[in-house]
């Protein structure tokens, strides 16, 4: 704990600065630093959110509106963009393609993840340092480098344009990232939890879904949070791997841009609407995402 | 299979390496590492040695290719002997 | 956590995960590899080049410039985001439903397909209909990321900041979160000042998650593809063409496999050398760290 030292050593010094300032004068201090705190913090949400807002303004223009003057807000609201997508079934399945793969992701990556990273935390083993480095570079690879090498891999084991397709190409990068955070979170249950539920005489199934599980709940949710974002937004692979009965939405966005202009509108809809999903995700899972990753890594 | 075009070369490169895990996996099951520190600025263990030596060969055979002119051999000559050095004394 | 026990049989829970990720990793890569010593002209007219491509490929200029803009732009991106996500995690509030608010929206932008990502800078710097191509004319610039190389730097540098910044943010505040009310209490009777909290408390408690920011920051910035692809094509000219895109352009728009996967190969070592350097610095750090017996 040598920060502690040096910091009364530290505070020593300040000691005899402060004691100077009058108590009313600190709280003052104390105020404004706080009002200080809520404009940067404003300001810079403010900026984050202007491009957001630009597409949702946007989406809820006609294309004539968007391109005929400059309108900080949509003078003649209208709904027609995504009306024109929900009633298009070659538009809201790409929805649904997205949402489907991704999910079956989560389901294997987490099946498969949760007993691996159990394992990291627990035991030594043969090789294990050399595999969980292995594991991260795979984090690394680009995919730009597999994408030839996997569409001739899913295509001769007859999955090509399937979701499971796409749900196993991701899960390159998703079951390392998951097996990185659970391992911490793992880490920080004290093994004689493990000791004494076999003691009282669980088995290692029973024991892992009934009491371990539940303590690494927020783990969990971090993790999920994660595999949903990585598989979400990653478009190359799932492109790649897919042509007509499971194409991302990313992908059916690429036809508003035909050879007479851009459909400006129905782009800034389709666009909203992959915001919605990641919005609901976070929602559910953001007081996990407070309770920290830090927990098993100190 | 044959969509992974396989040559003779890259399968011999192959299973040098998946031999060369085999090998280390009884050695390491006969006569368990013990973490030491040598030349290199880490206390390694014999895997940690075999990869670094490893990494370093792909480096070594990329130069060569790349900025010199000397034949491949002079490349794994060099590696081969980088590797035992590293293995005894890293 | 030192006190792991010796047992060969974990082997078999890490089994079925081991299975997947070989299935997607280590196929791929050795055909790949399979790929950069031939010229694949077909399944059945495919001829022996040795190591031909890798000389190619390492003298080449365009990809050297490539590989020059890619190290520059990650370096700039981490330069950035890193403090950036830190002052931003240290201003979040601490509890309540203004927590919960603040870090759904701060999370938002991660959580946008990066093609989109893509979409939307492509729409707000337009001149013409974007928010911010728009007001920059106005106001008189001469703003154009289409013919200006360093608007388009500038405009790439700025929407990865407006992307990633909050993950080093969220990651951050997770591990301010970490720590102990008792410690503030400590340096609050000991009157330490910001600056003391901030160096002797929450900097030593996000040094773990700053590993993982930054891994993964660096990571993500060295393979970015589909976000400048939409914005920026890679222009003007090729100034913005990074690793990734030209790499892509080859396999796919060229189909150079050859040349292609010999590139592929040698990106991929950089980075695993990188990787490798700064995992195990840090896994060092750490071990140094617990055998003081501090932390």
């Amino acid at each position: 704990m040598a920060y502690q030292i040096e910091n009364t050593q530290q505070g020593e010094k300040y000691n005899t600065i402060f004691s100077k300032v009058p108590a009313a004068e600190r709280r003052k201090r104390s105020a404004r630093s706080r009002l200080r705190k809520r404009v940067l913090l404003g300001t810079y949400i403010v900026l984050l959110m202007l491009p957001i807002y630009w597409l949702l303004n946007m989406s809820l223009q006609t294309n004539s509106e968007i391109l005929g003057s400059m309108t900080l807000w949509p003078q003649n609201l209208t709904f027609d963009n995504y009306i024109g997508i929900f009633t298009d079934s070659s538009w809201y399945m790409g929805y649904v393609n997205s949402i489907l793969y991704v999910v079956m992701n989560m389901i294997i990556t987490m099946l498969v993840a949760l007993p691996a990273a159990y394992a990291f935390s627990r035991y030594k083993f043969i090789g294990d340092k050399h595999l969980f480095f292995w594991l991260l570079t795979n984090l690394m690879a680009p995919p730009a480098v597999f994408l030839l090498p996997y569409f001739q891999l899913y295509y001769s084991v007859g999955l090509f344009d399937t979701h499971i397709a796409v749900a196993l190409a991701h899960c390159l990068f998703n079951i390392p990232l998951a097996i990185w955070i659970l391992e911490g979170f793992m880490s920080s249950v004290p093994k004689e939890i493990d000791e004494t539920a076999y003691i009282d005489g669980y088995s290692f199934p029973k024991f892992f879904v009934k009491i371990f599980i539940p303590m690494i709940s927020s783990g969990i949710g971090v993790v999920l949070f994660f595999l949903f974002m990585f598989s979400w937004v990653e478009l190359l692979l799932a492109r790649t791997l897919t042509s007509t009965d499971a194409q991302p939405i990313g992908m059916i966005m690429t036809r508003t841009s035909t050879a007479s202009g851009i459909d400006w509108g129905t782009l800034a809809a389709a666009g909203m609407l992959t915001i919605l999903p990641g919005i609901l995700v976070v929602y559910f899972v953001r007081n996990h995402i407070a309770k920290g990753f830090a927990l098993g890594r100190t | 299979m044959t969509w992974m075009v396989w040559t003779l070369p890259t399968a011999i490169f192959f299973s040098s390496i998946a031999a060369m895990l085999a090998g280390m996996t009884i050695w390491e099951l006969r006569s368990p590492t013990v973490e030491r520190k040598g030349f290199l600025p880490i206390s390694t263990t014999r895997g940690d040695r075999l990869f670094v030596s490893l990494l370093s060969a792909a480096f070594i055979h990329l130069g060569i290719i790349g900025f010199t002119t000397f034949p491949l051999l002079v490349a794994s000559a060099l590696s081969v002997l980088w590797l035992l050095i590293l293995m005894r004394w890293g | 956590m030192n006190n792991k026990v010796q047992n060969n049989r974990a082997w078999l829970l890490v089994l079925p995960m081991l299975v997947l990720v070989a299935f997607s990793a280590i196929i791929p890569l050795m055909t790949v590899v399979n790929y950069s010593v031939q010229d694949v002209l077909g399944p059945h007219a495919r001829f022996f080049t040795g190591t031909e491509w890798f000389s190619t490929m390492l003298n080449d200029p365009a990809l050297h410039a490539a590989f020059g803009r890619q190290v520059a732009f990650s370096l700039i991106i981490l330069a950035i985001q890193v403090p950036l996500g830190i002052g931003i995690a240290l201003l979040m509030p601490k509890k309540g439903w203004q927590a919960s608010a603040v870090l759904i929206l701060i999370t938002l932008p991660l959580l946008i397909p990066w093609n989109v990502v893509g979409s939307i800078w492509q729409i707000f710097t337009r001149n013409d209909i974007g928010l911010m191509g728009w007001s920059l004319s106005e106001i008189g610039l001469d703003y154009n990321l289409t013919r200006n190389a360093s608007d388009a730097w500038f405009t790439i540098i700025l929407m990865d900041v407006w992307h990633w910044t909050p993950l080093v943010a969220m990651l951050c505040y997770s591990g301010l979160r970490s720590i102990p009310e008792a410690y503030y209490q400590a340096a609050r009777i000991d009157r330490a000042s910001k600056w003391a909290v901030f160096r002797y408390i929450q900097l030593p408690k996000l040094t773990n998650v700053l590993v993982i920011a930054v891994l993964l920051r660096f990571m993500h910035s060295f393979m970015i593809y589909a976000e400048p692809f939409v914005l920026t094509g890679g222009g003007p000219g090729s100034s913005t063409t990074f690793l990734s895109q030209s790499l892509t352009t080859m396999a796919i728009g060229q189909q150079d496999l050859g040349p292609s996967a010999a590139f592929s190969i040698i990106y991929f070592l950089v980075i695993l050398l990188v990787s490798w350097v700064f995992y195990t610095t840090i896994m060092h750090m750490q071990k140094d760290k617990n055998s003081q017996g501090g932390a």
